[in-house]
């Protein structure tokens, strides 16, 4: 039993770094239709930046919690005016098909950059060592990390069902023609949507930083795990990425408890036996499906 | 399924790309000619290794600097005496891949008249090379492959297994440390043809010592979370976890370790490791880790001193390849020196048997039964950072494994010279 506890905990904590790093590819999705290929290569660029700003500015964990967001942000906006929004309205695949080369380009630039060995980086002052709660723990850092990435997840999901900039977001992608009769300049909102998405990504690699390798391969098993969590959620809704993250998180963990080398097998187990039973996720839509 | 397509068409284009270079690229060489007992007048020594990938820091282009320095040794030592006047070097990356080995390897020993080629990291890259060794009879010796295929069923008279292997590996970390009262071990391993041969060695080391391996957990390979594996491996209290995982997977294992708070707690021993690993990802995150290395530039004043000369033209401080590379290359010379001639077979019945100290080789004896270079191996700990003195000083030996004890005592029946 206790065994079973400490591998849902630690499910839990991995789960909830998997919602956040999910929740810019949902977002993305969502609003602007894009299968963004290469949100794995922005988580890595996240953490390469991280380290970066360590080695060569002196500046932690805590700013670049904050640098690295906007730094991505406006990336993505580049990305976004200069590429994405030009195949917008052809065939999603066209799309795929940029951002994956996008990948393979930024992969191979940091790679040549800065070597395939991993960059440094350490667990802040003050989240070092273990969490215990009755004969179960955690370390604290895990914690902290899952519990950040919750309080994002919400956020973000406030934003786009609470406020007016959330409603102006979602009417401009249910029907583009309509809002703009209404008067909304839809074009405005789709390249800033696209660089908070891969804002997100950079988020999640500052997360990751401390407790992964971080080396220019790091986003490209990563992505995969987080494309089986945006098809099991549902590609596009917000709260399918978060529940699917949590669910894929749970899986590994016991995964990695009891069966050890199938741990990542189950999770496209579970991804296959949602695809049979809801194509269009656990919390899809057909029609955006 | 179009992009299935476009892919597999941009792949073709690349790839043929390649070929062209390649057939490019091959031609004729001078003919030999003088009375001199070099072939071609000169000895050429080709340097075969990572120059841009995971090892380059291991090895790479400084190990050109190490032969550098053991042909300026070679030439002070012998003066106009000297077999070997004119000595050249060819490099080349091999990108850890077998096929360019192969390629790579046969362009040298043909096209650039190489007589021996040395170092090669990456086992599958470095059996490729021993193979084209056999075939042209020219020598290789082999500093950065880990494989013990290398003197065992792949051995051949021209090859040579210079600095380590995975019996080195097993045997110092497994065997010392239950002796040192590390009875009980957790094994964690990526679950490939590497790890499961490093699981077995460190099995048997572990066993042979009196210990007992309580677990042995396969995870996935490439594996970015291990937290449930580390919980895992520590649930049977364990004296020792082992981890045969290597580059970014054994990052992303000792980061985990670390948070999981067993740092120091429990013993971290990590199947292969080089100083360059500790160098990249910082002494604190390794902080008393146990592995067993070939040698250490800080080990005794003339490792130190070699080490120092070796800075002023690097900049960096060596590895065990680096100096494993300058000893390949200077007891090559001198056995050119000793047989009076470059012609391999000569040469190979010099080296055979011979019994050799230098900087990196300590109670070194090439064995003639297969070509494995016996010499002393040092199991060490990593320091912690408030012991550390200046850059790259990260290890402490806590034993020296005798020359007799640190590879296999008994030569492999797979092995047919």
């Amino acid at each position: 039993m206790t065994e079973f506890l400490q591998y849902t905990l630690q499910g839990l904590a991995a789960g909830g770094f998997y919602a956040l790093a999910a929740l810019g590819l949902a977002v993305i999705f969502g609003v602007l239709g894009v299968v963004n290929f290469s949100h794995g290569a922005c988580y890595m660029l996240g953490a390469m930046v991280a380290a970066l700003l360590l080695q060569h500015f002196d500046l932690g964990f805590w700013p670049a919690l904050v640098i690295v967001p906007v730094i991505m942000f406006f990336f993505g906006v580049l990305v976004e005016r200069l590429l994405v929004q030009w195949l917008l309205r052809l065939d999603p695949l066209y799309n795929f098909l940029l951002t994956f080369g996008l990948t393979l380009l930024t992969v191979d630039v940091m790679k040549r950059q800065f070597g395939v060995s991993s960059l440094k980086y350490q667990v802040p002052a003050g989240l070092e060592g273990r969490f215990t709660i009755g004969s179960v723990d955690l370390s604290v850092y895990q914690l902290f990390a899952a519990a950040f990435a919750v309080v994002i997840c919400l956020a973000v999901w406030m934003i786009l069902t609470k406020t007016r900039v959330g409603m102006i977001v979602r009417a401009a992608t249910e029907d583009a023609e309509r809002s703009r009769a209404l008067g909304i300049n839809v074009a405005r909102w789709v390249t800033p949507v696209f660089g908070f998405g891969i804002a997100l990504a950079g988020l999640a690699g500052v997360l990751a930083a401390p407790y992964r390798a971080i080396n220019a391969d790091m986003g490209s098993n990563f992505i995969i795990i987080l494309f089986a969590i945006v098809v099991i959620g549902g590609l596009g809704s917000i709260l399918g990425a978060v529940v699917a993250g949590f669910l894929v998180g749970l899986v590994e963990a016991y995964g990695q408890g009891y069966y050890g080398q199938l741990s990542q097998v189950l999770i496209f187990v579970l991804m296959a036996a949602v695809v049979l039973i809801r194509p269009a996720g656990l919390f899809g839509r057909e029609e955006v499906a | 399924m179009r992009h299935t397509r476009m892919i597999s068409l941009a792949a073709m284009v690349a790839s043929s790309g390649l070929v062209l270079t390649a057939c490019g690229s091959a031609g004729g060489g001078p003919a030999s000619g003088g009375d001199s007992k070099l072939s071609d007048d000169k000895v050429v020594l080709g340097l075969l290794n990572d120059q841009s990938g995971v090892y380059k820091d291991l090895s790479g282009p400084n190990s050109k600097v190490a032969i550098e320095m053991a042909i300026a040794d070679y030439k002070a030592k012998y003066g106009d005496d000297a077999v070997a006047k004119n000595i050249e070097i060819v490099m080349a990356d091999h990108q850890n891949k077998p096929d360019i080995a192969n390629t790579k390897a046969q362009e040298m020993y043909d096209r650039d008249k190489a007589d021996i080629i040395l170092d090669v990291p990456t086992s599958s890259a470095a059996l490729a090379v021993a193979t084209q060794a056999k075939a042209k009879k020219k020598l290789h010796i082999n500093v950065g492959a880990a494989t013990t295929a290398l003197t065992g069923k792949s051995c051949n008279k021209y090859t040579f297994h210079w600095a380590y292997d995975t019996y080195m590996l097993a045997n110092g970390t497994g065997t010392v440390l239950v002796g040192e009262g590390g009875k009980n071990w957790s094994i964690v391993y990526p679950d490939y043809a590497f790890g499961q041969d490093m699981t077995k060695s460190f099995t048997a080391a572990v066993e042979k010592g009196g210990g007992t391996v309580q677990q042995s957990i396969a995870t996935p390979f490439p594996n970015d979370n291990f937290a449930t594996f580390i919980t895992k491996a520590e649930s049977s209290k364990p004296d020792v976890i082992g981890i045969m995982a290597a580059g970014g997977d054994l990052v992303n294992f000792v980061k985990q370790y670390n948070q999981a708070g067993l740092q120091g707690k429990t013993t971290l021993a990590v199947g292969l490791m080089f100083i360059t690993d500790i160098h990249t990802l910082g002494v604190e995150q390794f902080a008393g880790t146990t592995f067993t290395d070939a040698w250490y530039w800080n080990m005794d004043a003339e490792s130190k001193a070699w080490a120092d000369k070796f800075k002023e033209k690097t900049n960096t401080r060596p590895s065990f390849a680096h100096a494993g590379n300058y000893s390949a290359a200077l007891q090559y010379l001198e056995a050119i020196q000793e047989a009076g001639t470059d012609g391999s077979d000569d040469v190979v019945a010099k080296l055979e048997g011979k019994k050799v100290n230098d900087v990196f080789l300590r109670n070194g004896e090439i064995r003639a039964g297969d070509h494995r270079v016996l010499h002393d191996a040092y199991l060490v700990k990593v320091k912690d950072k408030a012991n550390v003195k200046e850059e790259w000083d990260y290890e402490e030996i806590i034993k020296t494994i005798p020359a007799a004890e640190a590879f296999n005592p008994t030569v492999s029946a797979d092995c047919k010279m």
